[in-house]
């Protein structure tokens, strides 16, 4: 059961995230992460991270994903025109990323040879209270570092989004 | 219950990882550049959650909720420059984007 | 193996129980507000208008599905999927009642109790945004793509005051399992008074019920919030292009939304399927109401109006006995009555969004974000500050 289901969603995020890709209209591009991001969130259920993989539908793809799809409908944002490239980046680019993506799998592979097997249920430290108690304690200065910086945020985008007055 | 080693869902977040950085390099559209950003951000925090479970400890969602709040953060502000940019150059495309003052 | 028996018979049963109310609680709506606007309602279909939904469903089934040319085909016809299902999965998590035992197998009244429960819940509301912006956007028309902005707009915006409203009265319960929740709020105060979340000691939620009901009418884009399909500025927004099953879909997810909020706040902030009053008054209010219907049946079936009354009246009378009896039966009681609360009281709170429907206007649209971010959001944040701070002082 383990296996399915982390078969199917690792496949359904890979999916996805090559549609994020290779669609040429944004709006596909966003909804395609928005799959990737649901994909996630269930293999983030299996690794036993509740609170997160909820926080991630909550926060990501339903608030951050809402935003990015607004403000392309906002800008009536058109598909991509293609545009003319080098004959060698064309003929390089795959090649290209296929050895970034083994070299990278390669050294994940080579640091960790004989990782324990995830099962499903085996951790179960990751619920809200969990990481409540973490954030408020331990982490309890990082927290509010974070939540200034989100105010420097909320003011950044207001300063940057406002309608000039002339 | 059989289960799915570890590595596996590094070697799936390294695959991500990629694919992110595929399409920042490969494509135009300001946002669709963002969006590559947040995907790269997507297959980190598979790692910190995965190396979580590894480790029986709560920290790696930690770093995940922080991560999650700095990109909620980062598309704010940045989603508002791209705004501030598409009224003053009226495209999104990267390549037009080039000028410092005109 | 009997766990996935249970469970698909368990999973039937709601689909059907909730398809249903959803059909009658569009003809309950209509006879209401016919009702608050001094009509008469649906009337022609059945005895009351009473097959009225019936035939709303065959209409539906078989008017002709036109898709306009000028759609992005997969998203048009992909946005009415992510909005129905987003609501209808929400439904799996509320509990209608205790543990029961049904032919030698005990179960609980609930399809699935996860102690993330109420996350899942506000996840999926988020979601649905999708399918209301997407439809806006893919329909390629003016007036739908406006009513997409103002509801993704909306949504994300009153999101905010939804999840702090709903997280005092946590404070209070200490879970986010709804099963758990309810039986946190057992018992009675002072004997009488029940002790739920809007009384409980020592920080009373009345007004976060009010401030989470507020942010639940714009969450189910209802009247005075209902912005994104404002009729009178933008045709019909969002759904403007949209006809035949993908709009019953749309429908269906606006009722089936409303219904989820209902029970939410019901399980929340009312003490889910526990009955209003201690003991046997608790117990024999439910018989008591079925009874007093089957008494008035009664009187108007002897007593006939029309010529068919003598007959119809007494039938239904009866069936109101057997109702009534059913609560008195000692095996089937313990089913059938937190049924009755729960039901009793996602009822009234149904009744409310009617109600608010046949009252007030629509607001405008600067005068909709300003209330939120104005009004509703700081009075959500000093309403859980003051509650974490009675928690704190008494505990």
């Amino acid at each position: 059961m383990d296996l399915i289901l982390f078969l199917a969603f690792a496949a359904i995020a890979v999916i996805c995230a090559l549609s994020v890709v290779l669609q040429t209209h944004p709006i596909a591009s966003a909804l395609s992460l928005v799959g990737v991001m649901g994909a996630l969130s269930v293999l983030y259920l299996l690794l036993g991270a509740e609170f997160i993989a909820m926080v991630q539908v909550i926060v990501y793809a339903g608030a951050v994903m809402v935003l990015f799809v607004f403000v392309i409908m906002l800008l009536n944002a058109d598909a991509e025109s293609p545009r003319s490239t080098s004959a060698m980046a064309k003929a390089l680019g795959l090649p290209i990323f296929l050895a970034f993506a083994a070299v990278l799998a390669l050294a994940v592979l080579r640091l960790f040879p004989d990782t324990p097997l995830v099962r499903f249920g085996e951790f179960t430290g990751g619920g809200p209270a969990d990481v409540g108690m973490a954030l408020f304690t331990r982490y309890l200065l990082p927290f509010e570092v974070i939540s200034v910086l989100i105010l420097i945020a909320i003011v950044g985008a207001v300063v940057l989004a406002r309608k000039e007055i002339d | 219950m059989n289960g799915v080693p570890l590595s596996w869902y590094l070697v799936l977040s390294a695959i991500l990882f990629s694919l992110g950085v595929a399409g920042f390099l490969f494509r135009r559209n300001i946002i669709t550049i963002f969006m590559s950003i947040e995907l790269m951000l997507n297959a980190v925090n598979l790692t910190f959650i995965a190396f979580s479970y590894d480790l029986r400890q709560v920290n790696g969602h930690i770093f995940t909720f922080f991560v999650m709040v700095v990109a909620a953060a980062e598309a704010a502000v940045g989603l508002a420059i791209i705004l501030t940019v598409y009224k003053n150059r009226g495209t999104l495309n990267a390549d037009d984007v080039n000028s410092l003052r005109f | 193996m009997e766990f996935f028996i249970v469970s698909t018979i368990k999973a039937l049963l709601v689909f059907f129980v909730l398809m249903t109310t959803l059909a009658y609680l569009q003809w309950v709506e209509r006879k209401v507000i016919a009702h608050i606007q001094l009509r008469q309602g649906p009337y022609r279909v059945g005895p009351h208008g009473l097959l009225q939904p019936l035939a709303d469903v065959i209409k539906l089934i078989t008017k002709e599905g036109i898709v306009p040319p000028h759609v992005n085909k997969f998203f048009y016809f992909l946005a009415p999927i992510i909005a129905v299902s987003m609501s209808l999965i929400a439904i799996s998590v509320i509990p209608f009642g205790g543990e029961i035992e049904v032919f030698g197998i005990t179960t609980h009244m609930q399809l699935t109790d996860l102690n993330i429960g109420l996350l899942l819940v506000l996840a999926l509301a988020s979601m649905g945004t999708y399918g209301i912006a997407l439809a806006g956007w893919a329909s390629n028309n003016k007036y739908s793509l406006l009513g997409g902005l103002r509801s993704s707009a909306q949504m994300v915006s009153y999101e905010l005051p939804l999840s702090l409203a709903i997280a005092s009265p946590l404070l209070l319960l200490n879970t986010l399992s709804l099963r758990e929740m309810v039986t946190q709020q057992e018992g009675f105060m002072l004997g009488f008074l029940p002790n739920w979340t809007i009384f409980q000691g020592p920080a009373p939620q009345l007004v976060g019920m009010v401030l989470f009901l507020i942010a639940a009418f714009a969450e189910t884009n209802r009247i005075p919030f209902d912005l994104p399909e404002a009729e009178t500025e933008l045709v019909a927004g969002f759904h403007a292009e949209y006809s035949s099953m993908k709009f019953a879909a749309f429908f269906m997810a606006e009722y089936s939304n409303m219904l989820t909020a209902a029970a939410v706040t019901t399980t929340v902030f009312l003490g889910g399927w526990l009955p209003a009053l201690p003991g046997m008054a608790g117990d024999l209010i439910a018989p008591a109401v079925f009874a007093t219907g089957g008494a008035v049946c009664l009187y108007h079936g002897l007593n006939p109006a029309r010529k068919r009354d003598k007959y119809t009246l007494p039938v239904f009378a009866l069936v109101f006995f057997g109702l009534a009896a059913l609560f008195l039966a000692p095996p089937l009681k313990d089913i059938a009555m937190p049924l009755f609360w729960f039901g009793a009281k996602t009822g009234a709170l149904l009744f409310v969004f009617i109600w608010i429907r046949g009252t007030l206007p629509r607001f405008r649209y600067d005068q909709l974000m300003g209330f939120c971010w104005k009004f509703l959001f700081p009075v959500a944040v000093l309403h859980l500050l003051a509650t974490a701070l009675l928690v704190a002082l008494a505990g």
